[in-house]
């Protein structure tokens, strides 16, 4: 278990030696807001149409259009890599489990599942009247994902829960495509939101998953320090008098509000929430206070360079979102079963 | 004296040699029966697709159609819809269960089936990349898809090194998931989007297959079922292990060419029908929860075939106006399965 999250740190505190090491905070700080203002400058200005850098004052520039449209578009995932980032950070540390991500452990499954539910068989087409379901999904995924995992003498181990969520994933996917069948209005619409893209979709859509991001994102931020109470163990958070059943319920709420959400605008992507928090500790540490908010400009950088690399490494086609980090995910999965698996 | 002594040692002797010889040949003859049982399974299920839904043949019609006469409406029906999808069903049930099965028994956990680490997924990817993209058609689609599955089941074998149960298993999870991609990816890049062409190679569909397809796997099936059987000799060894297996004289080079034998099944059956959900997956337990724990290929085979068989007919009459495929039939009552195999804890003993 030595790859798992919470280490020695975790107990000696920040300053309890590999930080010395690191960066200095406003440093690191810096660095990953400079990256993602770059990321998003550059998601602008590139694409099948490359644009010269002036039209983003000018605003009687022949290409403003493009920028206008690809400005959305970057808008979208920002707050869609952001969720994710902050989803498989909350993830990893609340179920000390280095493979834990919404996409792996089925939870984007069980929100897509929801949804297609309210569409095909109640007829509902706004975002806002299938984000609930999107949540009920994502939440009865995840607990039925660790239920299943739990039994047994080891309990939940990472290659346990990860197995069990990508069978539900496979179970879900079938039961999607069968109703989508039924419905193959729905299925035309649903044609690149099931890869996962953020391309094509207007600020509205935005708007209205925005205020569940915010509060997601708000009490994951509150959720920080639980986290590295939980990282002790349970009795010893236990002693320190946190009420560890409430504090993992918060946490897990955050989990499905975000990794909803963000399922909900731009489909089931899968493995940011992998990558993103094991860089970032990487980089800043363990300490969950610096983990989470690094996680956010993180995954939003991530899926916003995913997205510009996606429209300019195979054209004619776009290659969407979901493609690009699964292209990303999957090395990264494989090196952490090889660096882990023999503690598993 | 002596003759006192004998006569109990004698007739002990002679009832151990009886009792060893019962127990040898109550399993022999239960696995008979359970073949014929499974024969007539298949030969039941293949009538119902055949002669029912929604389009009624009695049997002496399809005698007369089979035998070449032609009856208005009956002929087409049976000829161009019904008969191909049900012999496809068998030929790539047969296909999937023995080599799922192989898979299970080789690697010695029932998670390591081909449609779980990859393996069918590899294939899937490399048949549409080679139809949509190369334009390529016939043979070729299934050396492509060959290619595919023969490349991911050596990569998920480099990734996992020498640890199998749920390393391997991982590794081929995270595998399947980038073919996912790549399957993604082509649909995006043919110019008009074909719902079926999606479903087939995606999740796998017996529709709409011509006889040529299903001649061309019939006869790879043809060579690569009795070498199978020839090469499944050292199957029993080889569940006790690699050291086991090679101290009883089974090399590793006798597992490879059974290992290597089953991905070819998978990447023929995946070439004709695509990448069928959990049939793999689902046979091997089956037949063997049958045959009272002992493995049997040509169960698994038979098995296959039921399944597929079935859940065709499922999905294309079980409800009203839809025509599901049979991979989405599979796939949505395997996945139950796997997770109840998951959740009663059989795997976690194999896991080291």
């Amino acid at each position: 278990m030595t790859a798992l999250v919470p280490t020695r740190e975790d107990v000696t505190g920040p300053h309890g030696g590999g930080p010395a090491r690191r960066p200095a905070l406003p440093a690191s700080a810096a660095i990953a807001v400079a990256v993602l203002a770059g990321a998003g400058v550059l998601s602008l200005l590139v694409g099948a149409n490359a644009v010269p850098l002036d039209a983003l004052w000018d605003e009687g520039h022949p290409a403003r259009a493009i920028v206008e449209a690809r400005f959305e578009r970057t808008l979208l995932g920002l707050a869609v890599g952001a969720a994710l980032g902050l989803a498989g950070a909350l993830m990893q540390g609340l179920t000390r489990n280095p493979l834990a991500d919404p996409g792996i452990l089925g939870v984007n499954a069980g929100a897509t599942f929801a949804m297609v539910i309210g569409m095909t068989m109640f007829g509902l087409d706004a975002l806002g009247q299938f984000l609930p379901l999107a949540f009920v999904g994502a939440a009865a995924a995840a607990v039925l994902v660790h239920a299943i995992a739990s039994v047994g003498r080891d309990g939940a181990t990472p290659m346990k829960l990860a197995i069990t969520g990508a069978a539900l994933s496979a179970g879900l996917a079938s039961w999607t495509t069968g109703l989508l069948l039924a419905d193959r209005k729905t299925m035309e619409s649903f044609r690149f939101w099931q890869v996962g893209t953020i391309g094509g979709r207007g600020l509205d859509v935005l708007a209205v998953g925005l205020p569940f991001l915010v509060v997601g994102a708000l009490l994951a931020l509150a959720g920080a320090r639980l986290l590295n109470t939980l990282a002790l163990g349970e009795d010893l958070a236990r002693g320190l008098g946190r009420r560890t059943t409430r504090d993992r319920l918060v946490i897990a709420l955050a989990i499905v509000l975000l990794a909803g959400t963000a399922t909900a605008l731009a489909g089931p992507i899968a493995f940011v929430g992998l990558v993103v928090p094991h860089v970032v500790r990487a980089l800043v540490g363990p300490d969950h206070t610096r983990v989470l908010p690094f996680s956010m400009l993180a995954g939003a950088a991530l899926v916003v360079v995913a997205d510009t690399v996606g429209r300019i490494v195979l054209p004619p086609s776009e290659v969407q979102v979901g493609i690009m980090a699964a292209a990303v995910g999957v090395p990264v999965f494989i090196a952490l079963i090889r660096r882990t698996g023999r503690a598993m | 004296m002596t003759a006192i002594l004998e006569r109990p040692v004698g007739s002990a002797s002679r009832d151990a040699s009886d009792v060893v010889r019962r127990a040898r040949r109550g399993p022999a003859r239960h696995r008979r029966r359970l073949l014929a049982v499974l024969s007539l399974a298949v030969v039941g299920a293949f009538a119902v697709r055949v002669l029912l839904g929604d389009y009624t043949v009695t049997i002496p019609d399809f005698v007369r159609i089979v035998g070449g006469e032609k009856i208005p409406g009956a002929t087409y029906i049976v000829m161009e819809s019904k008969l191909p999808r049900a012999v496809l069903a068998v030929l790539v049930g047969l296909a999937f269960g023995v080599g799922g099965a192989i898979f299970q028994t080789t690697l010695r956990n029932p998670l390591a089936s081909p449609d779980i680490v990859g393996v069918s997924l590899g294939a899937s990817a490399a048949a549409v990349s080679a139809i949509a993209l190369g334009g390529w058609s016939g043979w070729s689609v299934s050396l492509a898809a060959i290619g595919g599955a023969v490349g991911v089941a050596l990569a998920v074998r480099a990734v996992a090194g020498d640890h199998g149960g749920f390393r391997l298993v991982l590794a081929g999870i995270g595998l399947a998931a980038a073919m996912q991609s790549v399957i993604q990816y082509v649909f995006t890049r043919v110019d008009e989007w074909d719902v079926q062409l999606v479903l087939r190679w995606l999740t796998g569909s017996v529709n709409g297959v011509d006889w040529a397809t299903i001649g061309l796997l019939a006869a790879v099936l043809g060579v690569l079922l009795p070498a199978t059987a020839w090469a499944a000799h050292s199957l029993v060894a080889t569940e006790l292990g690699d050291d086991t297996a090679a101290g009883l004289g089974v090399g590793r080079r006798r597992t490879d060419l059974l290992m290597f034998l089953g991905v070819l099944l998978v990447a023929v059956g995946v070439a004709a029908a695509g990448p069928v959900a959990f049939v793999a997956f689902l046979s091997g337990p089956i037949a063997r929860a049958l045959n009272r724990g002992r493995t049997t290929l040509a169960g698994a085979g038979l098995v296959g075939a039921v399944i597929v068989l079935v859940a065709d007919y499922a999905g294309a009459y079980a409800f009203a106006d839809l025509n599901l495929p049979v991979g989405v039939v599979t796939g949505a009552f395997g996945a139950p399965f796997l997770l109840w195999l998951l959740a009663r804890d059989h795997t976690s003993r194999r896991a080291a």
